[in-house]
């Protein structure tokens, strides 16, 4: 396949100005567009949730969950609230505030489920706020899922603590209708020894922004991030992340891949990984690929790794844009497959490494239908 | 009755900046089933070309001529049809497909070829034979499509989608560059196997006469200058061997 390398940009001068970091929306200026975290991102139609306009509209969360999970509603101020995420825009302040509580969903210490908790969240239509938590006890063993449906215009925290020992696989599924927007601050924060899956996949939607942050509580933790896109003509999908390594020895693997086809598809990915002065033996490296399928798309893929001590066992990243490569088209038709088969096979291959991983099946299927739905509505 | 006619073909490139190339210019061929042609030339004489063109990659124009297979017109095919219609072309450079594994790319291709997917059992012996048979370790099935391979490794693949597909006509582009004594057997071998049906006509392409010596032509073309200037029995590529092609270089650059 064809790569264009895109890791020649320069990397940023100075290392960015910290972030306000508040729970107060009004703490946070009011994006231009012009800076560092925004520049990429179309801001009207996300212009409601920066204002924190009142809520008009709704989303519906339906959190079915195996036996010993807790699931109940909490206030604003209840502990648990704020633990792993400090919101570092209007938007993340604002799904806080708006939400009026959040729900929380406790795993508690040393319970191995065998099932999903799968919460459902439907958009059905208008400004939304919500917020969600999850929290995972010790030594516990479980698997979250996020299933973003309908539409709306939705501001969406979500904080996950994985308990020392512990280990969560989590994966959101933003499926949203094409007219739907939806900025999410995802925040998980891995205890000593704890081990953290999450994957991002992203298939609908108009604006899809979110912002995935890790950071560990102890030594030894372990994240893996992953993410898959499909961005389609007029939409714009985003996903920046951020893994903060200031514990010893913790280990952070990013993997994300997107595809993009038709005009005005937008995607933009951003990989943050800051090693603090204190955190040696880190081992990290993240990559982005895409795959522009036609004409007319625009991929942003911009790595980023701030190392402040010489002790890392490992630090690296890559990102790579490649167009769809017409010899390989004509080496898999000379072989009789038709072209849309031909485009299936080669799409599927790239998104394999991500897909092999989502080890929840109907999720995995609904996803791979979705995919190939993406490449038939275009034909080949 | 497999018979690919090739008439009066004239085939342009489309260049970076400087308008179309003409590369092939009145080429004439019949290859029936069961015979092997060998085509030789000088780099740059234009055997590649004719057999993309033959192919149907898009790059390739071609600007005058016919191409048929059993009396149908092979240039109003796409390039799946045509594979689907009994064309197969080895590629020179095979390219890589990353994540789709060997044995999902052969099934995939065998069930668009043979019109329906094979009966899994007896496919699975077919293709385990099949690679034991190429000296290819049967791990070989799960890596991704050219992922990494060896040149010698991306060649018998090529091998081993020809025997499995069993096309009427099959072209095979400098199959034998780049292969040791070791790899060039064990492909020739493969030809062969494919040649012993009696049921594909084989056109080998080829800048040497060394492969020649492992799977034998019936009949030698030489070509430069875009056009076939010399034909004989396979004693031709034997002249080849000891002369070279300077002679027909000059008649190709006056051409």
């Amino acid at each position: 396949m064809a790569v264009i390398d895109a890791t020649g940009r320069p990397p940023a001068a100075a290392a960015p100005a910290a972030p306000v970091r508040s729970r107060d929306p009004e703490a946070h200026p009011v994006p231009t567009g012009r800076e560092e975290a925004w520049r990429f991102t179309p801001l009207r139609p996300l212009k409601p949730l920066i204002a924190g306009q009142e809520p008009d509209g709704k989303i519906d969360i339906s959190v079915a969950a195996p036996e010993g999970v807790e699931v109940e509603f909490v206030d604003a101020d209840d502990p648990r609230v704020g633990r792993v995420l400090t919101p570092v825009d209007r938007v993340a302040a604002f799904a806080t505030v708006r939400a009026g509580g959040a729900v929380a969903v406790t795993v508690p210490g040393e319970t191995e489920l065998t099932e999903p908790i799968v919460a459902a969240l439907r958009g059905e239509g208008g400004v939304c706020y919500s917020h969600l938590v999850v929290e995972v006890g010790p030594f516990a063993r479980a698997t979250v899922v996020l299933d973003h449906t309908g539409t709306a215009k939705y501001a969406g925290n979500v904080e996950v603590h994985v308990g020392h020992g512990a280990s969560v696989t989590f994966v959101s599924l933003q499926d949203w209708d094409d007219d739907a927007v939806h900025a999410g601050a995802h925040a998980f924060s891995v205890g000593r020894d704890a081990k953290l899956r999450a994957t991002h996949l992203t298939l609908g939607g108009h604006l899809v922004r979110i912002n995935p942050t890790v950071d560990y509580r102890g030594p030894g933790g372990d994240a893996e991030l992953a993410g898959l896109f499909f961005t389609d003509a007029g939409q714009h999908q985003e996903h920046r992340l951020l893994v903060t390594h200031l514990e010893r020895n913790c280990r952070s693997r990013v993997t994300y891949k997107g595809a993009l086809q038709g005009a005005d598809a937008h995607s933009v990915w951003i990989g943050d990984v800051l090693i603090g002065a204190d955190a040696v033996g880190t081992d990290t490296y993240e990559i982005n690929r895409n795959l522009v399928l036609t004409d007319g798309a625009r991929a942003d893929s911009v790595p980023n790794l701030e190392i402040l001590t010489g002790e890392v066992a490992g630090a690296g990243h890559a990102s790579a844009t490649g167009r769809f490569d017409d010899e390989v088209l004509f080496y898999l038709m000379a072989r009789g497959i038709p072209a849309g088969e031909a485009r299936r096979l080669v799409v599927r291959g790239f998104f394999g490494e991500v897909l092999d991983r989502i080890d929840v099946p109907a999720l995995r299927d609904r996803v791979m239908a979705a995919v190939d739905a993406e490449l038939s509505a275009v034909g080949a | 009755m497999s018979t690919l006619e090739i008439r009066n073909l004239h085939v342009s490139v489309e260049t970076d900046g400087e308008g179309p190339r003409e590369i092939l210019r009145g080429v004439n061929l019949t290859v029936r089933k069961g015979e092997t042609h060998a085509i030789m030339g000088p780099n740059g004489s234009g055997k590649s070309t004719l057999s993309y063109a033959i192919a149907g990659h898009p790059k390739y124009t071609v600007t005058e001529g016919s191409i048929t297979l059993d009396g149908a017109d092979v240039l109003a095919m796409g390039v799946d049809t045509r594979a689907r219609a009994g064309i197969f072309l080895a590629m020179q450079y095979p390219v890589e497909v990353p994540g789709v594994s060997v044995s999902n790319f052969l099934r995939t291709s065998a069930t668009a070829v043979r019109g329906e997917a094979p009966k899994l059992r007896l496919w699975v012996k077919e293709v385990k034979e099949t690679m034991g048979f190429l000296e290819m370790d049967q791990a070989f099935a799960e890596r991704g499509v050219n992922e990494g391979f060896s040149g010698g490794e991306k060649k018998r693949h090529e091998i081993l989608q020809m025997m499995l597909l069993k096309p009427k006509i099959a072209i095979l582009d400098e199959t034998d560059s780049g292969l040791d004594v070791d790899a060039l057997r064990v492909v020739s071998a493969g030809i062969n196997a494919v040649r012993e049906t009696g049921e594909t006509g084989t056109l080998l392409i080829t800048h040497y006469t060394r492969i020649l010596r492992y799977v034998q032509p019936e009949f030698v073309h030489v070509m430069a200058g875009g056009k076939i200037v010399d034909e004989g029995g396979s004693e031709l590529a034997a002249t080849l061997e000891e002369s070279g092609y300077d002679k027909y270089v000059k008649v190709g650059a006056g051409a």
